[in-house]
Parts: C-alpha cells; sequence; structure tokens
C-alpha cells in the first residue's frame, strides 16, 4: 500500500465496506453457535465465515449466512485458492469465490499464502512454498488474477509453517512486504502464525513483526495451538486453532495493536469447538485491548490539541 | 484431467505432493528444519494434516456410517480410499462421491452388504442439503386443477429431490442411524426406496411404498402423472395413486407443474 509501486486498480478502492467493522473483534461463526448468538440479539462484533462452506447452490448454510449478515459486519475468508502454487488459479473456484464477495458484500476479504492443490489433486492443508524472485512473481500474478475479479483489495495471510525450503532467496517478510507493494494487497496479519513459526523456525516473533509491513494490515488473526516435538525432541507447535488463544500470543498481539492501532481482530477456532459463551468471551478479551488501545489514543489527541 | 503447462518451477509443489498421503516415501528432500535440522516429524505435520482432515470430511459427509462401523474401522476404510482416491475439488461436500463404491468392494466390509447403500443414501442427503433453494409445489395448486386434465399434468422437479433404491434396508438403517438415539435391531433384508427432498430448511428422507419410487422417478424424467401412476401401478397392483401424489406435495418433490397442453 505505500508509495512508489504502480498501485493496480484494486489498490484504490477502501480496504473495509459497509457494516463498519473498524476497531471490532470477532470470532469464527460455527451453525451450531447460531441459535445461541441469535438468542442474545446483535452483538458488537463481527463473524467470519471459510468461504468454500458457502459455495453450495442453496439450503440451511445461505440461510445461516444470510441471518448472521443482517446484523453483524462478516469476513469472508479463503482457504483453498491456491495461491501459492505455480499452476493457473483454478478458474471455476475463483467465479465462485467472486460470486460469494457479490452476493454477501463482507466487509473483509482475505486468502493465504499456501498452496492446496496440485496437478488435480486437492490436499485440504494450506502448504508452504519457497520464497523466490520466481514464486514472488506467481503469487503477484494470482493476487492481481483474484484482485480483479472480486474487484477489491485482497488481504493475503502470513502462513504457519513446519518446514523451509533450501531454495528460499528472501525472508517471508521480504516477500510478504513485495507482494503487498506489487499487487496494492492488504495483509491479514496472524499473530499465532508469527509465534508457531517463530518457535518452530527458532526466530524472534518480535523481530518478525517488525521487519512485516504493519501499515498494509486490514485484519488480525488470533487462534491457539498445540505442542509437539521435532525430531530433536524439541518444540514444535502446531496451528491447531483447537483451544484458547496462548499468552504468549495474547502480549503479540498487544504489542502488535499498541503500534498499528485498534485493528479488526478475529479469534479463530475450528476443532474441538467450544460452547458460544466460551467463544464469546474470547472475542471480549480481544475486544477489550482493542478498546483499551483506542482510549489511549484519543487521550493522546486531547493531550496534543 | 486438464493439461497443465510446463511451469520450470512446479518443482516444489510436485516434489512435496509426492509424499504427502503415501507414509511409506520419505520427505522430500527439498525441505528442511532450520539450522540444519532434520524434517521428518516436521513434514509428518502436513502429512497428519491432510490425512486426518479429509477423514473428518468423509465422516462429516457419511455419520450413520460411521456410527455403525464404529471410529476406528472407519476411520481405517476412509484412510484407504483418501489414499487411492484424494479429492479433485476444493469443495470438500463434493468429495466421496466414490466412497458407495469403495465400501461396495472393501473386503472388511464384506459383511455388511448393506453399508454402501446406507453411504449412497447419505450421499443424496448431502447433495440435497446444499441444492439451490426453491419453493415447494403447494396443495392447492393441485387441487386447483380439474380432475380431466390430471392424467396428462407434468412436474418440475425442486432441485434437492432424489431417489434411493436399495436391495436392503438402507432407509430404515440411516434414519436410525443420523442421530445420537439409540438404536433397535434392524432387519437389513427388506428391500427399501427413499425419497430425499429439501421442502424447506431442513433435510427429510422418507420410505415410499411399492411403486412410489417408479412413480416419483417417472415424474422426475418428464413423463405425464397418468403416465407415471401407470408405470407405479405395473410394479404394484395395490398402489395407491391418492396417497402418493399426497405424499411427494408433502415431502416438497416438486415445485411447478405445467398442464399437458402446454407441452
Amino acid at each position: 500500500m505505500n508509495a512508489g509501486n504502480q498501485p493496480t486498480a484494486a489498490a484504490a478502492m477502501p480496504l473495509r465496506f459497509p457494516h463498519s467493522i473498524d476497531g471490532l473483534a470477532g470470532t469464527s461463526f460455527k451453525h451450531e453457535h447460531l441459535p445461541a448468538i441469535l438468542a442474545e440479539g446483535p452483538q458488537r462484533g463481527f463473524f467470519e465465515v471459510h468461504a468454500e462452506n458457502y459455495m453450495g447452490a442453496g439450503g440451511p448454510p445461505h440461510r445461516a449466512l444470510e441471518t448472521i449478515c443482517r446484523d453483524h459486519p462478516v469476513s469472508l475468508h479463503g482457504v483453498c485458492m491456491s495461491i501459492g502454487a505455480p499452476q493457473p488459479l483454478d478458474q471455476a473456484h475463483l467465479a465462485r469465490f467472486r460470486n460469494l464477495v457479490e452476493r454477501y458484500q463482507p466487509a473483509l476479504v482475505s486468502e493465504h499464502l499456501a498452496w492446496s492443490t496440485h496437478e488435480n489433486t486437492y490436499f485440504n492443508d494450506l502448504l508452504p512454498l519457497p520464497y523466490t524472485e520466481t514464486t514472488l512473481a506467481q503469487v503477484c500474478d494470482h493476487i492481481d488474477q483474484v484482485q480483479d475479479a472480486i474487484r477489491r483489495p485482497l488481504l493475503l495471510e502470513n502462513p504457519s509453517t513446519y518446514v523451509a525450503f533450501a531454495e528460499s532467496t528472501m525472508s517471508e517478510t521480504d516477500f510478504i512486504r513485495s507482494v503487498a507493494r506489487r499487487t496494492g494487497c492488504g495483509l491479514l496479519l496472524d499473530v499465532n502464525n508469527v509465534f508457531v513459526s517463530a518457535t518452530n523456525h527458532g526466530f524472534s516473533p518480535l523481530q518478525y513483526l517488525s521487519e512485516f509491513p504493519l501499515t498494509s494490515v486490514g485484519e488480525i488473526h488470533l487462534a491457539g495451538h498445540a505442542e509437539q516435538a521435532d525430531d530433536e525432541g524439541e518444540l514444535l507447535l502446531i496451528d491447531s486453532h483447537d483451544g484458547p488463544v496462548a499468552d504468549a500470543v495474547w502480549k503479540l498481539f498487544e504489542t502488535v495493536v499498541e503500534s498499528c492501532g485498534p485493528i479488526p481482530t478475529l479469534v479463530e477456532w475450528d476443532s474441538k469447538i467450544p460452547d458460544w459463551k466460551i467463544l464469546k468471551a474470547e472475542a471480549a478479551a480481544a475486544q477489550a485491548i482493542l478498546d483499551r488501545c483506542q482510549a489511549i489514543a484519543k487521550s493522546k489527541c486531547h493531550a496534543a490539541a | 484431467m486438464r493439461q497443465l503447462e510446463q511451469h520450470p518451477h512446479a518443482s516444489y509443489t510436485a516434489a512435496f505432493a509426492s509424499s504427502l498421503l503415501d507414509p511409506e516415501r520419505a520427505t522430500p528432500v527439498a525441505v528442511a528444519g532450520p539450522a540444519g535440522k532434520r524434517a521428518d516429524k516436521r513434514y509428518n505435520v502436513y502429512r497428519n494434516n491432510v490425512t486426518v482432515s479429509l477423514i473428518d470430511a468423509l465422516a462429516a459427509v457419511y455419520p450413520a456410517v460411521q456410527r455403525i462401523t464404529g471410529v476406528d474401522f472407519f476411520q481405517a476404510m476412509a484412510r484407504s480410499h483418501i489414499r487411492a482416491t484424494p479429492p479433485s475439488s476444493p469443495l470438500l461436500f463434493e468429495y466421496g462421491r466414490d466412497f458407495p463404491a469403495f465400501i461396495e468392494k472393501y473386503e472388511y466390509a464384506s459383511s455388511m452388504p448393506w453399508l454402501a447403500d446406507t453411504a449412497r443414501i447419505e450421499r443424496a442427503w448431502l447433495d440435497a442439503y446444499h441444492a439451490a433453494d426453491a419453493e415447494p409445489l403447494t396443495p392447492a395448486a393441485l387441487a386447483a386443477v380439474p380432475r380431466e386434465k390430471l392424467a396428462d399434468l407434468l412436474f418440475t422437479t425442486h432441485p434437492a429431490t432424489q431417489i434411493g433404491r436399495s436391495r436392503f434396508s438402507a432407509v430404515t438403517i440411516v434414519a436410525a442411524n443420523r442421530g445420537t438415539d439409540p438404536v433397535e435391531r434392524i432387519d437389513a433384508s427388506m428391500p427399501e426406496d427413499g425419497l430425499i427432498t429439501r421442502p424447506h430448511c431442513d433435510v427429510v428422507l422418507r420410505r415410499l411404498p411399492p411403486g412410489g419410487a417408479t412413480f416419483i422417478e417417472s415424474l422426475m424424467s418428464r413423463r405425464s402423472l397418468g403416465e407415471a401412476a401407470a408405470s407405479a401401478l405395473e410394479i404394484s397392483s395395490s398402489f395407491d395413486i391418492a396417497a402418493n401424489i399426497a405424499g411427494m406435495i408433502d415431502a416438497g418433490a416438486f415445485i411447478k407443474i405445467i398442464s399437458g397442453e402446454a407441452r
């Protein structure tokens, strides 16, 4: 988003859309929570859905999403565009994605820096890619295609990874910064992914964040992780989305929010899904941090005036 | 298969993908841990994510099959299927169309000959769940048709409507095993036909009387009401036309009637 490079048409449009999501915390939308959510009435907060779950022609998934869209901002999160693969994007899938954006007018639209399809096999996981000039060019080309299709900027999410590629010639943060600069896309900063990757690859998460192009971040993700061991018996973190956000990740989140302001923040929980009140409490904890940051920013403004 | 242009850099996905579904193959040499660490357990995280998430996807499509076989049996059967036939679409609700045929040939399931039909009905159930929305035909719309015009009527099928035929009691088996209520002993040897519809939000599965499947399938293939009733009566002389029409309207199987003259 920084000046200096030719912005694409998509970059000229605002990052956020109707049903204001500014400064809000949200949660993954799980259909089993719908009755509890409706019983409470409209809430302050937003919901994020995985785009692919709403790519059927009709039926209950669309009823549920329409219901939640009436009273809340919604974020559309794609998980299988396979932007990081060398092969061409699946045009039928891209068309389905565009149709969802048109139909539901989500406040945010995001996808992953990863791949999931090779030739005709879909692996249903976010798989890693090497960071080279060649992969940079192909990722930028794919993001251009997505943004042309949806006619608005995409937020690209940083991955959590367990392996690195010997052929990589640049750091992940350099790669992501170049993608944002060349395509005008925004970024979805997954703070848990930063912590997981930092632990797994032995770098400092704060160092990573200091190198991350924070001015392009339009959304933050938080999630729980699990612990395993690598071949050397040392800690290997798994991006499992199956529990509460870890204390260390909350700390990193506060650091990010202090430096970039109250960016819309989502608590993801995709497996071993708890009762609504537990997930809601996680979002409330994120909201409290966003609100505190907002209040501090306001008081600084007053002091300056 | 889509012809892919040879990309000079395609190697990293090809190499990485080659061992994902095959535990016998080595960790790809292109990947490593930091500072010279090994990557076997690290790569296994991806292997595990792929296989476990796809097993979960099949379990979500086929909950009654999983309940009947038990989780361990289902996971082993699903794992074999995933290795033989991984998904080709990113839409997981499209995955597993070949699973019923796989179950039919799966040697450890041979003592459950009705299991494949159970899976077929569950597959139809999910397709009905995601089918396009449409308002079902009302009883009043049909009641307004003069008697002498009834035999020539044609029907437009609701996008969700499907017929499942089984040499076994697959409809009863699915109905009993989709929930969590205790299941009584079922005589699996009775042939059954089922009608799967989604009149409004919820998918409905009902058993059809003898001749009922032929009747509805005839209407679905755009034969007239009179022709469909005649076909059903050939299957079963006790076929009750009025009751079957009422049943299919109640189930929301059709959305429109077209008078024979409009043909």
